[in-house]
């Protein structure tokens, strides 16, 4: 009989196809480990019909009919997507009874694929944050520590997938949120091109900046239910279409990958950087062209994300206002009080910290120079890094300063915290695809994780490029 | 005192766009529906739900801009307008600022002088609140939020009352006729804000101006800046300098108040909606959209002077509406006589349609119905009063014009041995007629003509009468 344990998606997949196991079977493995690591607060609500919905998937295999390519696979969203008459909270007291009343089109995707979703994940607050501290339910615990944060905001997928709560998890990336994470926990981490996953569904925290994108044990896991999720959506007018991948790489020798000098002269000041030095000399014996690029554009990148994304979520989030959804403050006694009672009491601090931000950024005196200052610097990145990959095939980067930090270690210094997204932000920014894949663990036994990305648009590039360097990495 | 000053007057005027859907979803742009009918994630707001631009209201924003001469930006860009209030479900509007669809155009006021548009731009309508009482509290109606609404601006053009209504009068039908909204001010489909400032006669500096928000007939804008112009220049008299303010008109109370003062204004905080990609607007569109740009009401009041040699007054009465106009030009096609359609529509269906306000002239009759009455008249089908007393009957109600004739009798509906027997009475009783015969044959049997439909009381069949007594009085001819 086939091990449930690490097994990987496409394997489950086939395995289930194939009967020689059941989807039920699946579900109540999954379920049994959500059980068994509860305290690590992962997961905000299994889904009760999930069993009901494995024996369904089942009967029909049973009795050949056709089904989908993910039939009976149990996977897990971030908890800031909505699937048609489940809760989704955000992870926010403000969203504590919001039953969704329609579902998001990533999600609507696998269901179509006949997948079946078990439970929603725990997160920062509306995905903002870095340690999955942040969240309204309490956080959520490191997969391989109690004493370490899981990192954020996909903090609760990561862990889920890691530890076996299902066989793949989808999370959100808006400056780093599911590869830090998927780094932190030792699982990897898309963040696909900005337009090639609908947000439809995906409650927004910068809309410019969002993307969905699957936490899986492996990067082939990665690309089968990536290919699953993108593609247009008529409802979400910035989606695009993949463009049909004409590469063919089958190697790494003569692969030119560029690793950015500004982030190695931060990265070299790391207790880690040896991990990361040690990849690049892989790279190098496997006859990879490593070239440095200068970028002094790179630097301009964390205050500009810190001004859009604030901005963007000050506008998102206005509409928890105390009139429709939960939390209407009981003391307010004026259509004023119902805002400031409802949206002090409703929001946790580091919402409120970017709301205000954002708001600051947005209002009339300022705008210039704030908003519309930090788009300038978004578009020269955006024109550097097409410069850049006309040179180079790929660039490198480790995805996280270190390994997970410890719980309430950064929750007292917002801006350290906010540091932590250094070496991802630039991908939402610059709209490309990028991947996090494990790369050994720290001296204390945290994993850590490396990054690849790629150009817009070359996604299935990068998931060639990214398995070829977990070859050699044993990923 | 008043004479020594000026006014100085801009418009911001909101239309309901008659688009089948509403601006970013596919919800239905209905109104009077039951509240909350015509509702979904997008249009409420919900958390995860996307804008889609519809393409209809962005075609019909450009031809509103084309009825007044705007250009259309090859790019239009969407942006937020962020403020809190109860019937604004996302806490933002969707508007634009920088990049509106149409820059600059005007209209000219029948002085000559041209009244300086700045824009129009595409954004959506916020759903409406429904006060209730106290104990009940308030309700929202998102049905006429994500309404597409265009705000077309004027440079401060105006000078007075009389001239913003004109400018009004006009732009409003440019858009009925343009097909492009209805304008019905009652259902809010059409609201008008006031800025104004008043100075002293060669001034070259603008003074202080309020704004006058959501005024929603033509009256209250005239009675509004009337007001308001008049405080202005007593406040200045007094020595008193003008705050800028945005001020609410009462239209009851006759006045306005102030609702807020610059200080309180709201920062809208603008910036690109990242839901929305910047639009595109090529020049195929645009050609399109001229193509289709259906004869505005000065095109057709021209037209109609030029081919159906109408008086100059007459046409204009003709195409104040657009109904009207169509009535007419639909009738004068049935029947060949613009004339006469002219003549009746002027004189009575106006007239009809006066006594019942806000209904269109095809709810008083159906170009069917005034065409027959028409042909009628002129073939002496009906007599005058016959026709008139149908068209009486006919009027506001479904009723075939022809049918509702013949049951009321207004037809001949006499036997051919009855009509003759009728022509052989009249012969006998009228011998000095008779004798007449020879001398002036037409005016005698336009006599017998009368008397037979008078003693028939208009039932006679007029051809069948006249030749009968043609033939009948053959033999006295000589
Ligand atoms: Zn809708």
């Amino acid at each position: 009989m086939v091990s449930l344990k690490d097994i990987t998606t496409i394997k489950l997949a086939e395995a289930i196809k194939s009967q020689q196991i059941s989807s039920e079977q699946a579900v109540t493995y999954y379920l049994s480990n959500i059980k068994k690591y509860e305290h690590k607060n992962a997961v905000l609500e299994v889904f009760e019909d999930a069993l009901l919905k494995a024996k369904e998937i089942d009967k029909k295999i049973k009795a050949r009919e056709s089904v989908g390519a993910l039939a009976g696979v149990p996977f897990i969203i971030k908890d800031n997507m909505l699937c048609y008459g489940k809760k989704c909270t955000c992870a926010s007291k403000f969203m504590e009874d919001f039953v969704s009343p329609y579902t998001a089109t990533a999600v609507d995707r696998l269901l179509k694929q006949d997948a079946i979703v078990i439970a929603r994940a725990n997160m920062d607050e509306f995905a903002m944050g870095g340690s999955c501290e942040h969240s309204a339910f309490g956080a959520c615990l490191n997969a391989v520590s109690d004493s370490h944060v899981s990192g954020g905001s996909s903090g609760g997928s990561a862990v889920a997938v890691a530890l076996n709560m299902c066989s793949f998890a989808l999370g959100s990336d808006t400056g780093g949120s599911i590869r830090q994470p998927a780094s932190f926990n030792g699982v990897v981490g898309f963040k696909p091109s900005y337009g090639t996953v609908s947000r439809f569904g995906l409650v927004a925290f910068a809309s410019s900046l969002d993307q969905i994108g699957p936490i899986t044990k492996t990067i082939g896991d990665a690309e089968f239910v990536y290919s699953f999720l993108s593609g247009i959506d008529e409802h979400d007018q910035t989606t695009i279409s993949l463009p049909i991948s004409n590469s063919k790489i089958s190697s790494l020798k003569g692969l030119k990958i560029g690793i950015i000098k500004q982030v190695l002269e931060i990265a070299q000041n790391t207790p880690n950087y040896s991990h990361f030095k040690k990849i690049i000399d892989v790279l190098k014996n496997c006859g990879a062209n490593i070239q440095i690029i200068d970028m002094k554009e790179y630097d301009l990148a964390l205050p500009a994300y810190y001004i859009i994304a604030p901005s963007e979520v000050a506008s998102n989030l206005g509409r928890f206002d105390g009139i429709k959804y939960t939390k209407r403050a009981e003391q307010a006694k004026d259509i004023g009080s119902v805002y400031t009672l409802s949206r002090t009491e409703g929001f946790g601090e580091e919402v409120k910290r970017r709301i205000m931000l954002g708001n600051f950024c947005l209002s009339s005196g300022y705008y210039d120079a704030y908003y519309k200052n930090a788009k300038r610097v978004q578009k020269l990145l955006k024109n550097k890094f097409d410069e850049v990959f006309k040179s180079v095939d790929a660039i490198i980067l480790p995805t996280t300063l270190g390994g997970a930090f410890k719980l309430n270690e950064k929750t007292e210094e917002p801006t350290s915290m906010w540091a932590e997204d250094m070496f991802t932000i630039f991908a939402n920014l610059a709209e490309l695809p990028a991947i996090s894949i494990p790369n050994g663990k720290t001296a204390d036994g945290m994993p850590l994780g490396v990054q690849v990305a790629c150009k817009k648009l070359d996604d299935l590039k990068l998931l060639k490029i990214a398995s070829l360097i977990g070859g050699v990495l044993n990923v | 005192m008043f004479s020594d000053y000026e006014v100085v007057i801009g418009l911001e005027v909101h239309a309901e766009l008659k688009t089948k859907t509403k601006v970013f979803c596919s919800c239905k742009n209905e109104f009077g529906s039951e509240p909350n009918s015509n509702c979904c994630p997008v249009c409420v707001g919900m958390p995860g739900a996307l804008p889609v631009l519809s393409k209809e209201a962005v075609f019909l924003t450009i031809k509103a801009g084309l009825t007044i001469g705007s250009q259309i930006s090859p790019l239009a860009v969407f942006e937020r307008k962020n403020y809190f209030y109860p019937d604004l479900a996302k806490a933002y509007q969707i508007s634009q600022l920088e990049k509106p669809i149409c820059v600059g155009g005007g209209i000219k006021l029948k002085s000559g002088k041209n009244i300086r548009i700045n824009r129009i731009h595409l954004e959506e309508d916020a759903g409406k609140l429904i006060h209730k009482s106290e104990v009940i509290g308030t309700f929202i109606d998102y049905n006429r939020g994500g309404v597409p609404l265009i705000e077309m601006v004027t440079e401060p053009d105006i000078s007075s009352a009389e001239e913003a209504v004109e400018f009004l009068t006009k732009y409003r039908r440019n858009l009925i006729f343009a097909s492009v909204a209805d304008c019905k001010m009652q259902e809010g489909g059409m609201r008008c804000d006031v800025n104004l400032s008043v100075r002293k006669k060669g001034d070259k500096k603008l003074g202080t101006r309020t704004e006058m928000k959501n005024l929603n007939s033509f009256k209250s804008v005239q009675r509004a800046i009337t007001y308001e112009a008049k405080r202005q220049i007593e406040e200045l008299e007094k020595g008193n300098a003008i705050r800028q303010e945005t001020r609410k008109w009462d239209d009851n109370k006759n006045r306005s108040f102030t609702m807020r003062s610059k200080e309180e204004a709201e920062d809208y905080r603008y910036f690109p909606d990242p839901d929305l990609l910047p639009v595109r607007i090529s020049e195929k569109t645009i050609t399109k959209a001229k193509a289709e740009l259906p004869e505005l009401s000065e095109q057709k009041r021209e037209r109609y002077v030029r081919e159906f040699s109408l008086p100059k007054y007459d046409a204009e009465i003709l195409t104040n509406e657009l109904d009207t106009a169509l009535l007419f030009e639909e009738a004068s096609r049935l029947t060949n006589m613009p004339k006469q359609v002219s003549n009746f529509i002027m004189t009575y269906v106006l007239a009809k349609k006066k006594e019942r306000d806000n209904l269109s002239v095809f709810d008083v009759i159906s170009a069917d119905n005034l065409a027959y009455i028409i042909k009628a008249i002129s073939t002496n089908e009906l007599t005058r009063p016959n026709a008139l007393m149908l068209f009486d009957m006919v009027c506001f109600t479904d009723k075939d014009a022809k049918s509702e004739a013949v049951k009321s009798g207004f037809i001949s509906k006499l036997s051919e041995a009855e009509l003759e027997s009728v022509v052989d009475f009249l012969i006998e009783q009228n011998a000095q007629a008779v004798k007449d015969y020879k001398l002036n044959q037409v005016k005698v049997e336009n006599f017998f003509m009368g008397q037979l439909m008078k003693q028939t009381k208009g039932k006679a069949d007029v051809n069948k009468g006249r030749t009968l007594i043609n033939e009948k009085l053959q033999k006295y001819k000589n």
